[in-house]
Formats: C-alpha cells, structure tokens, sequence
C-alpha cells in the first residue's frame, strides 16, 4: 500500500441490482453521511434507499423559463413599440397575439438552457476528470455492468477497518481502496505556458483584428456596385461638352414648372400679387415651412435673432418698416430669387409654400408689432368663435 | 398465433446481458468499417458535393438557376425546407413524447431517431437562407443591436420560424447530448485507446454514474421531455403559420397546423424506418431493435397516415362548404389541373398505401414496410410541393397564371440534402451509440430491483 498517498474513500462493488438497493438501506441506516452509490444506469428506488428526497432542479427551470418569457415580450414590446415603429398590417405595437409564438420559444429556449447548464455546472460539479474515482478498477466496473458504493473517508464515522468488515458484510464481491491522484504541479511562469500565453493572445488580437478590419468589409459579390450605366454628375465622351447630364432643350419649359417672370432682378419694378387667402391651413402650412427653412437664420419669430450662433450672417429682422411695407410679391420675390447673403430658395420650397410662408411672414409681424386694438379685435373674435 | 396485451413484451430479446448490450452497441466504434460501409459513405458524400456545387452555383449567379419565377416565387426551396423539418419531429416524439407516455420500447430507438432530428434540421435550415439570396445578409434576422438600430420584425412567421427552427435545435442538441454523457462515460472506460480515451473523457465531462447525479439527472431528462414536447408542435405548427397567415387559397386555413403536424411526424417515422430497417441489420441490432419495434412505428405511420388523408378530405369539404369560389378553384385545379399527377401521387403514397399496415403481416414484414416506408417519403415530399406550387401557380389573374419547370439546379440541391443528411448519419453510427446504453440496460430482465413495488416503507 502506498504510505504517501492519501485516502479518498473505500468502495464496493456487487453483482445484482437487489444487492446494491439492500446495501444502500443498511449504510443509510449504519449512520454513514457521506457516500455514494454507482449504478451504470438509474435505478429505481435508489433515492428513497439513500434517504434523498425529490430533486428541487425544476426549480432552475421554472424561473428561468418565466425570466425567458418576461425578458423576450417586454423586449419585443420595446424595440417594436418604443425603440423604432414599424406598422405591419395594421397591427398595434403591443400585438399580444401575434407576439406569442416567440414568447413560447424563448421561454423553452431559456428554461432548456438553463436547466442544463446548471445540472452540469452547480448540481454535478463537472466537468471534473480528476475525481480520485476515475480511472479505477471500480469506475470501470460501474460503468459497464456491476453496481458499487463507495464510503468516503471524511465521513465523521469513518474508520477503514470497521468500513471494510462492514462492507463484507453487506456481500461485496470487491473492495477497493481509492486514493487521491497525485497533484499535478503547475507552475504560472514556467516559459511553456507563457509562450503558451502570448500564442493565444497574439491569436486573439490577431483574428479580431481580421475579423473587424477585413473580414467584415468583404463584399461576397459586388458586380452590382459597378455598373457601366452613367450616373449623375459624371462626365462622358459621348457628348460635344463632355458633361453626362443633359440640360434642357432651348426654349422648352418642363411639366408643370412655370417661369419666374422677375428672375434675377435685384429690385423688380412690379411684383406678383398674393394668390393665397390667410386661412387657418395655409398659416399652419407657413409655420412649419418657416421654421425649417427660415427660422435658423431669421430667428423663430422673425426677430433676427439667428439660431445659428454666428456660424453664418446673421439674417436681419422681418419686423423693420421697410419689410412690413413691403408688398407680398415683394417678400416672395426675395424667397423665390434671393438677396445678398441668402440664396434662392425656389429649388427647397414650392411656390404654394413659398407664398404660405409670406402669410405667415404677415402674421408674425402683426403679432410682433401688436397695437391695443388688436387685442381688442382678438378678444372680440375669440368671443365670437365660442358663439360659433 | 394468440397476443397477451396485458403483459408487457420483452424489449431487448435473446436473452442479452448487460455486458453483451455494451459489446453489440459499442462495436461499430471499436471496429474498423468495412468495405460496403465506405461504398455507402462514398456515394452519399458524392451526393452532397452535388448539392455544395448547386448551391455555389446559386451564391455565384444568385437564384435565377432555379426554376422559381413570377408567379411561382417558392419552390423546391420552402417545399425541402418544410419537408425536412418535418422528417426532424419524429426524434423528438419518440425521445420526449413517448418518455412522457412512458412507452418504454422508445429507448431501442430514442438515440439514432434524434440524432436523425438533429441532422434533418441542419438540412432544412440550409434552405431559408439559401432561398434568401443573399445568405450573408441572414444575420439580420437575429435581434442584436445593429447599426441600422433596426429590429426583426417579431408580429412575421417567418421570424416566428426563425426562431422556433433555432430553439427546436438547440433543445434537441442538448437533449441528445444529456443522453449521451453516460454513454461517453461507459465508453471512456472501457475503451484501450489513448486518443479515444481523451476525447470521450473530453465529451462525458467526468460522469461517474454517481447515484446522487443520477436523481438530478433523471430529473432533468423529463423537464427537457415536458419542455421538447410542446416545442415540437409548436415548430410544424409556426412553419404551417408561414402559409396559414396568408390570405392565399389554398394556403389560408385553420387546419394547417394538426395537418402539418401530424404530416411531419408521419414523415419523420417512415424516414426512421427506412434507416433503422438497414442499421439494425448492418450492425447486427436485431435483439435490441426487434420486430416489435418496427410493428409499433408502422402503427403510428397507420395513424398519422390516416390523419393526413382526413386532413386532404377536409380541405376539400371546406372549400366547397366557404362558398369561395377561389377555394373551390383551387381545389378543383391541385387534384385536376397542370399538378393533377402530383397530387394524385401525394394522395396514394400517404393515405392509400399506408392502409397496407392495417395487417400485421404487412407490419411485420420488412420488404412491405421498405417500400410502403419509401413511398410515404416520396409522398410527404409531393404534399409540400403540391401545397406551395398549386397554390401559387395560378394567380387572381389568368394573365400572371404559370407554371414551374425546375431546373437540374434544383433537383442538385434538393439530392444533395439528402446527401448531406446521409453522410451525418453514417459518420454517426461509426462515432457514437446508436443505442442509449445507459436506458437499454435499465430496461433488460432484472435491472430493476425485484421487491421495488412492495417495499415503500423500507
């Protein structure tokens, strides 16, 4: 017997499976705490003749499937309801029914997971190749066709003598001493495993860096991306100015555009006049108009007080005298064509919202330059719309 | 010849031991494969570089070398993807329904029918995302954070496929692997090889058949059982939603999931069945996987058999009952249209010759059960074809109505999944149990303790 090593346990091994259920009863009932039964396959009514109740792993499964099915609805409530909306057929955000399908399979996914993983890893212990059990006589035999139990020697009851006359005794046809394999020293800075070390990370470093770098940036087939057809903005041979776009034929005049009779004039002698009627609609239609186009530059009443921080002229009042006498083909003059610092607006906003945004103009400067009156006219007509 | 049913039959016959039930299952892996064996492995991996050259061609040109076209925009693609997933369900309800049901002949054939399972899915999740065209794009149907800040969108079946196709897979795999720890433990100690010591160590994680895993263990195979049971009729059930969600005839209509359902595990029994009728043979496992087994699954392709046939009855009943007329028409057109002959073929290989099981001497005999196993195959695979072509081959408009030729493409991908799916089901019986040892053993004469039933208060 080898003196240096130390005792794990003492184990047994019997032939038949009534054997060992017998053998199980009698060392639960000798008081023996810690020991364990080895059958090559489940046998029934083993749990009850160790005296262990029922395995409470359902436990696992149960939480971690509801955690499954809360996590995934209240996630698909989010990115479909709150974090970007997408309208699919009518549907509302929260489609209870329609979210159902996925909520089952994330709650069985979950709960499948978890149960797993936490028999192997917390109820088993493994993986754990180096047990003092492996790789003995009585593992072999246990896992083919024989039936063992082994006591361990941290058992307060342990005493090796007594243990083997009490196994005899029991019927083992077996017994087998295991002891503790000998330690296996590992030392951190032996250069084996730092080389080993700087492999992985050099490894690691090296495919992230492909990963991320390369790898994701190749197109698998870009015939698509180049194509011999001519694009915008690009030149060509084919034609005398070697320019690929075409300008309009002389004197024609496309679909509904019409010409601007006062085009590039600084100050035109005569102006149009306003086609519109300040309705509620139109003033609405001018608001947001001259809060996206105007309002950085002229301020979002028209004060001249820019939003732009003087990253760009400052544009002036709309509320001086000269601008509030101004006729409204005047103001949409300047929109249409431009004026010193600013440019044409004509390609941005349409002619209808260009005259929205004058009515809206008128409106901001009324308000701006409000006379008592006016609030009278203002209660006067609020009155009036509440009897309506 | 008289049967006693209310005895239970003998599982494992010829009165094996314990230690011959290691040797027969574990000797596949200790022996070196014969000749036929790699004839076999040959042609089928022959037939899978068919399919890997089918579909290069489709990544390289995209999928204009299928037959697919207006208005026939799903084809052979969704007909193998359907039809293999189906052939996956029967694992499942032999490993975990059956377990539930506590039919205990399930252990002879549990291992090899899920990894069966397991390999049918991989088949059929190849077909989605080669029917995308652009499979590099397929990881936009996971919901990570991405920098478009776009999510799946979670109210479509086809993401509710997503994600009941991955799960179903993830379960089994981990199902299938439960089962096999210890089996690798048994093998890891009885094999001499250094090597294959390693590895099986490496995959039984250190299991020492202790009696106190065992009780969390045996645990835990019934929740994976609980859990895999309504997974499984969830998968065929969200696959049928695919169609069933659609206002198409033909294709919208509640019956589709028992229907599918009960199609996928009728296909799944017979495609068991042609594979174990060769294994249990090749490897001389006619003790372990007996006739009774066979007798037993033949019975349920009787039965699901049955229920698709109603399910084709039904489907004609309804149409005429809605009063639509373009459900009446469809009808009319998938059993006498341009399909007539697929649809006549799917009707006698899934409903009619199936009966031929109602005699136990058709049951019980291997040549009628081949054959008839074979045809349901071939007729599981016409029923989705005929579902999806049928439905879709005449539009609203006669203008847009077409047909579907395929192309060799086509019929190159939809061999070379069975490629593909063979040759993993060969290299399987060579590496691993195609029998759960650990379960065959607790179900042999005397495993048991014999005073087990009288003695609660010990």
């Amino acid at each position: 017997m080898p003196d240096n090593k130390k005792l794990h346990s003492v184990a047994a091994l019997f032939n038949s499976v009534d054997e060992i259920i017998s053998a199980a009863k009698k060392t639960t009932a000798a008081g023996y705490k810690k020991f364990d039964v080895n059958t090559p396959y489940p046998v029934h009514g083993m749990d009850r003749a160790m005296g262990m109740g029922q395995s409470k792993i359902g436990f696992v499964t149960l939480f971690f499937g509801l955690f499954g099915a809360a996590f995934i609805f209240l996630f698909m409530w989010w990115s479909f309801a709150v974090s970007y909306n997408i309208v699919v057929g009518g549907k509302p955000f929260l489609a209870v029914p329609a979210f159902i399908p996925i909520t089952f399979e994330t709650t069985v996914l979950f709960a499948a997971i978890a149960t797993v993983v936490g028999m192997l890893a917390v109820y088993f212990k493994l993986p754990n190749n180096s047990h003092p059990l492996h790789d003995t006589d009585y593992m072999k035999a246990v896992s083919g066709d024989k039936f063992g139990l082994v006591i361990e020697a941290e058992d307060k009851q342990f005493d090796k003598a007594k243990v083997i006359e009490f196994l005899k005794g029991l019927g083992a046809y077996k017994i087998e001493d295991i002891y503790y394999p000998e330690q296996e020293k590992f030392r951190m800075f032996e250069p084996k495993f730092l080389l080993f070390l700087a492999i992985v990370a050099v490894a690691t470093s090296g495919l992230t860096y492909v990963t991320l770098n390369k790898l994701m940036y190749i197109t698998p087939f870009d015939w698509m991306d180049f194509q011999s057809k001519l694009t915008a903005q690009k030149g060509s041979n084919m034609f005398a100015n070697h320019e690929g776009m075409r300008p309009p034929v002389e004197g024609t005049v496309a679909r509904g555009f019409i010409p601007y009779p006062y085009k590039g004039q600084p100050m035109p002698v005569e102006v149009l006049s306003n086609p519109t009627i300040p309705t509620k609609q139109i003033l609405e239609l001018g608001k947001g108009k001259f809060l996206t186009f105007c309002s950085p530059c002229h301020g979002n009443f028209g004060e001249g007080e820019s939003r732009l921080r003087g990253q760009f002229p400052v544009g002036p009042t709309l509320h001086s005298d000269k601008i509030i006498n101004y006729p409204d083909g005047m103001i949409y003059h300047i929109i249409t064509n431009g004026q010193n610092a600013m440019p044409s607006y004509a390609p941005q906003i349409t002619r209808h919202e260009r005259w929205a945004i004058v009515d809206y103009i008128r409106v901001l400067q009324r308000a701006q330059n409000a006379k008592e009156s006016d609030l009278k006219a203002v209660n006067k007509e609020s009155v009036s719309n509440v009897q309506n | 010849m008289s049967l006693d049913y209310s005895k239970e039959l003998t599982l494992v016959q010829g009165n094996m031991t314990m230690a011959d039930l290691d040797n027969a299952i574990a000797k596949p892996m200790d022996t070196k494969p014969n000749k036929n064996y790699f004839i076999a492995l040959a042609f089928t991996s022959s037939l899978l570089l068919l399919g890997v050259i089918a579909v290069s061609l489709t990544f390289y040109y995209g999928i204009g070398e299928w037959g697919n076209n207006q208005p026939v925009g799903w084809a052979f693609d969704i007909t193998n993807f359907v039809f293999w997933v189906g052939i996956a369900h029967a694992g499942t309800l032999i490993s975990a329904i059956l377990y539930l049901l506590r039919q205990k002949w399930r252990t002879a054939i549990s291992r090899f029918s899920e990894a069966m399972t397991i390999f049918a899915v991989i088949c059929a999740g190849i077909f989605p995302i080669i029917h995308t065209g652009r499979p590099w794009l397929a990881g936009y149907l996971i919901p990570y954070p991405n920098a478009m800040q776009l999510w799946p969108n979670f109210v479509s079946p086809l993401v509710w496929d997503v994600f009941a196709v991955s799960t179903y897979f993830i379960v089994s795999l981990l199902f299938w692997y439960v089962g096999l720890i210890p089996d690798f433990a048994t093998l890891r100690d009885r094999t001499v090889s250094k090597i294959k010591k390693f590895i099986y160590s490496l995959f039984s994680l250190g299991w020492r058949h202790s009696n106190r895993d065992w009780r969390h263990y045996e645990k835990v195979y019934m929740i994976l059982a609980g859990l895999a049971t309504p997974l499984v009729l969830s998968v065929h059930t969200v696959v049928s939603f695919d169609f069933a969600t659609s206002v198409l005839p033909g294709w919208h209509s509640t019956i589709f999931p028992p229907y599918f359902v009960a199609g996928a595990i009728f296909s799944g029994f017979a495609m068991v069945v042609t594979a174990l009728v060769f294994m249990r043979k090749v490897f001389s496992l006619e003790n372990i996987i007996t006739m009774d087994h066979l007798d037993r699954m033949n019975k349920i392709i009787l039965l699901t058999g049955s229920m698709v046939g109603y399910a084709y009855l039904m489907e004609f009943f309804i149409s005429w009952y809605s009063g639509v007329p373009t459900e009446q028409y469809v009808a009319i057109n998938r059993a006498f249209g341009p399909y007539a002959w697929g649809y006549w073929v799917m009707v006698s290989c899934n409903s009619i010759f199936p009966q031929l099981f109602w005699f136990r001497r058709f049951r019980r005999s291997i040549p009628v059960m081949f054959i008839v196993v074979v045809l349901v195959n071939v007729g599981m695979w016409f029923e989705r074809f005929i579902i999806i072509v049928t439905s879709l081959h005449r539009d609203f408009l006669p203008s847009s109505w077409g047909m579907f030729y395929p192309t060799w493409v086509d019929f190159s991908i939809l061999f070379g999944s069975f490629g593909l799916f063979f040759t993993l089901v060969l290299l399987f019986t060579r590496t691993l149990p195609v029998v759960t040892m650990s379960e065959i053993k607790g179900v042999v004469e005397g495993a048991q303790p014999s005073h087990y039933e009288g003695d609660h208060n010990a």
